[in-house]
């Protein structure tokens, strides 16, 4: 806990000695943040790719794994991690249960929407230049589907970056808990630290994920001449 | 009904062909054979519902046949891996299909990859095929969207060329491009088949492409019924029923004369003599091809013609002035051509002249009329 101390400003909005004296554990708590973000939607893909895949090919199976992920997306995160916690503990864990299961539905939508927008034709030509099924899948389907894809990996992590603060409620120090603190201490610049960092984390991430799906789809970077 | 072929075996044998899909009760294609020659073009023509792209599709199984046999090169394809068969077919789809993530290189080399080639051997034959599809080098680093609609097509044919395979199966391939556009890419075909000598199945709506294009029209009627399997020329003069002749449309006189050059005529000589001829000779060669004008030859060129009148008072044809025939055609040149030319001149013929313009004949108009049904 970072103690605020009345050699500091409590009117100003951000008071710099503190942040120059803290800059260790801020670091820390952002370091925390980044790091339980990218494992929640890392961890998220490793869940949702092969559902989305499976999905993808027998309809049936759609509506089921749509609602499932829909309903875990309902459950108030606060509640879910008071549920969490006689079991897991204020563990690491426990604060990623929730953070995943939150990106599930944006990330299998996505995924299974790109491989969707697939046309027809292209799919039957590849069939036909004698592509096994497998080989359309990865070589031509999925190829096709990153824009989507990397889509829903940016909404995912912006709403990571934002949920990852509720998390500091079981415990966790990331920049959440710097929020919290000055929230319940009334001192502005230790809140005010916490937003904007959150802010510019989910900025920068945003930004970083667009310009590397345009570095990694060239095609989608050229514009129809005709 | 399966067509005869010479002693040649024929490149794609289609045996008892049929289709049922499932939760229909009426088979798509039903027990369709057809032999198709190496080296030729069949179009399969027909209204929509005659299952003629189910049975394109049968051949490089991108639909499965519920009953029948297909044999491509003597080999019954229904028992090699699906997607090995198909790497040896080339085939080209209406809506082009060209992989939008990689680029016209990329796409081109599409099978010659699957096959293993070495690198240069693929970026070789690339360069070759962009040249043979008639597309200019530069288009090779691009995108399918940035392409043309015709350019994409061209870049479809060069796709399906690419491993060079000896069968080649196109599903209406022309029918997304404007008309003009595909007029040329009709030409295209033509010319690039004079040369490749590929086994060509195409698919087809429209009966103008289907005679353009086929060595052989097979006219199928709904359900996947083989009606008539002909020459374009011999479908257009003699349809086997009523549902062959209403599919072929009017003008079908007109239009077989556009299949038929005039080096398929016998050429008459006509009336025509030497300069150093007398005028008895003239005279009896107007009436020997009943008419009142004859021509003159000097040097093996028809100098021109003239009315019996200018025989009047002349032993010798030395002084008698001619006219030029105003109807001049080459061996090359179409039946409908010639009979446009004849019925705007003066004597209802069309000259015939080879190509360093020396008198080989001449086309009446009776000739033309009899061609147009033989």
């Amino acid at each position: 806990m970072i103690l605020a101390q009345p050699r500091y400003s409590r009117d100003s909005w951000l008071d710099w000695s503190w942040v120059t004296d803290n800059t260790d554990d801020i670091y820390a708590a952002t370091r925390e943040h980044l790091v339980l973000t990218v494992l929640a939607v890392g961890i998220g893909l490793l869940i949702s790719i092969p559902l989305a895949l499976v999905a993808a090919d027998r309809r049936r199976l759609r509506a089921p794994l749509l609602s499932v992920t829909g309903l875990l997306y309902t459950v108030p995160s606060l509640a879910l991690l008071g549920v969490l916690v006689p079991y897991t503990g204020l563990s690491r864990t426990t604060a990623l249960i929730p953070l995943v299961s939150y990106t599930l539905l944006i990330l299998i939508r996505n995924i299974i929407e790109g491989l969707d927008s697939v046309p027809g034709d292209v799919r039957e030509a590849a069939a036909g230049m004698g592509y096994t099924r497998r080989a359309i899948r990865w070589r031509i389907e999925l190829p096709l589907a990153v824009p989507a894809i990397v889509a829903g990996v940016r909404i995912a992590t912006v709403t990571t970056v934002g949920l990852v603060t509720v998390t500091s409620l079981i415990g966790q120090a990331n920049l959440g808990q710097l929020m919290v603190s000055g929230f319940q201490r009334g001192f502005r610049t230790e809140l005010m630290v916490g937003v904007l960092l959150v802010v510019i984390i989910a900025v920068v991430a945003d930004l970083v994920l667009s310009g590397l799906q345009r570095f990694a789809t060239p095609w989608t970077r050229r514009r129809a001449t005709s | 009904m399966s067509i005869a072929v010479n002693a040649v075996e024929p490149a794609i044998r289609l045996s008892g062909l049929t289709k049922v899909f499932p939760g229909s009760g009426a088979p798509a294609v039903d027990g369709l054979s057809l032999d198709v020659p190496r080296g030729s073009t069949m179009v399969l023509v027909g209204p929509s519902g005659c299952g003629k792209t189910t049975t394109l599709k049968m051949i490089n199984r991108l639909i499965e046949p519920t009953a029948g046999t297909i044999e491509v090169d003597g080999r019954d394809v229904t028992n090699l891996p699906a997607h090995e068969l198909r790497r040896g077919i080339g085939f080209v789809i209406q809506q082009i299909g060209l992989f939008p993530h990689r680029t016209i290189e990329a796409n081109i080399a599409t099978v010659p990859k699957l096959l293993g080639w070495d690198k240069s051997r693929i970026s070789s034959r690339v360069q070759e095929l962009v040249e043979v599809v008639g597309l200019d080098r530069s288009v090779l680093k691009r995108y399918p969207p940035e392409l043309s609609g015709g350019q994409q097509q061209r870049v479809g044919v060069a796709r399906a060329l690419a491993a060079d395979p000896p069968v080649l199966l196109m599903d209406e391939p022309y029918s997304a491009v404007d008309p003009i556009v595909r007029g040329r890419l009709q030409d295209d075909l033509l010319a690039l088949q004079g040369e490749l000598h590929k086994t060509i199945v195409l698919v087809s709506h429209d009966i103008d492409e289907a005679i353009k294009l086929g060595d052989r029209v097979c006219v199928l009627n709904v359900g996947g019924i083989v009606e008539q399997v002909a020459r374009p020329a011999d479908l257009l003069a003699a349809p086997v029923n009523e549902f062959v002749a209403e599919f072929l449309g009017t003008d079908r006189g007109l239009r077989r004369l556009a299949l038929l050059t005039v080096d398929e005529l016998e050429l008459k000589r006509g009336p025509v003599v030497e300069r150093t001829a007398g005028g008895d000779e003239a005279r009896a060669a107007m009436a020997r091809a009943g008419t009142d004008w004859f021509g003159i030859v000097e040097d093996e060129r028809l100098v021109g013609w003239a009315p019996s009148s200018g025989l009047d008072g002349r032993a010798s044809l030395a002084e008698v002035e001619t006219r030029r025939f105003s109807a001049g055609v080459y061996g090359h040149d179409t039946l409908r051509t010639t009979l446009d030319r004849i019925v705007s001149s003066d004597t209802f013929v069309a000259i015939v002249e080879d190509a360093d313009g020396r008198y080989r004949g001449m086309v009446t108009i009776e000739q033309i009329g009899r061609g147009s049904r033989a």
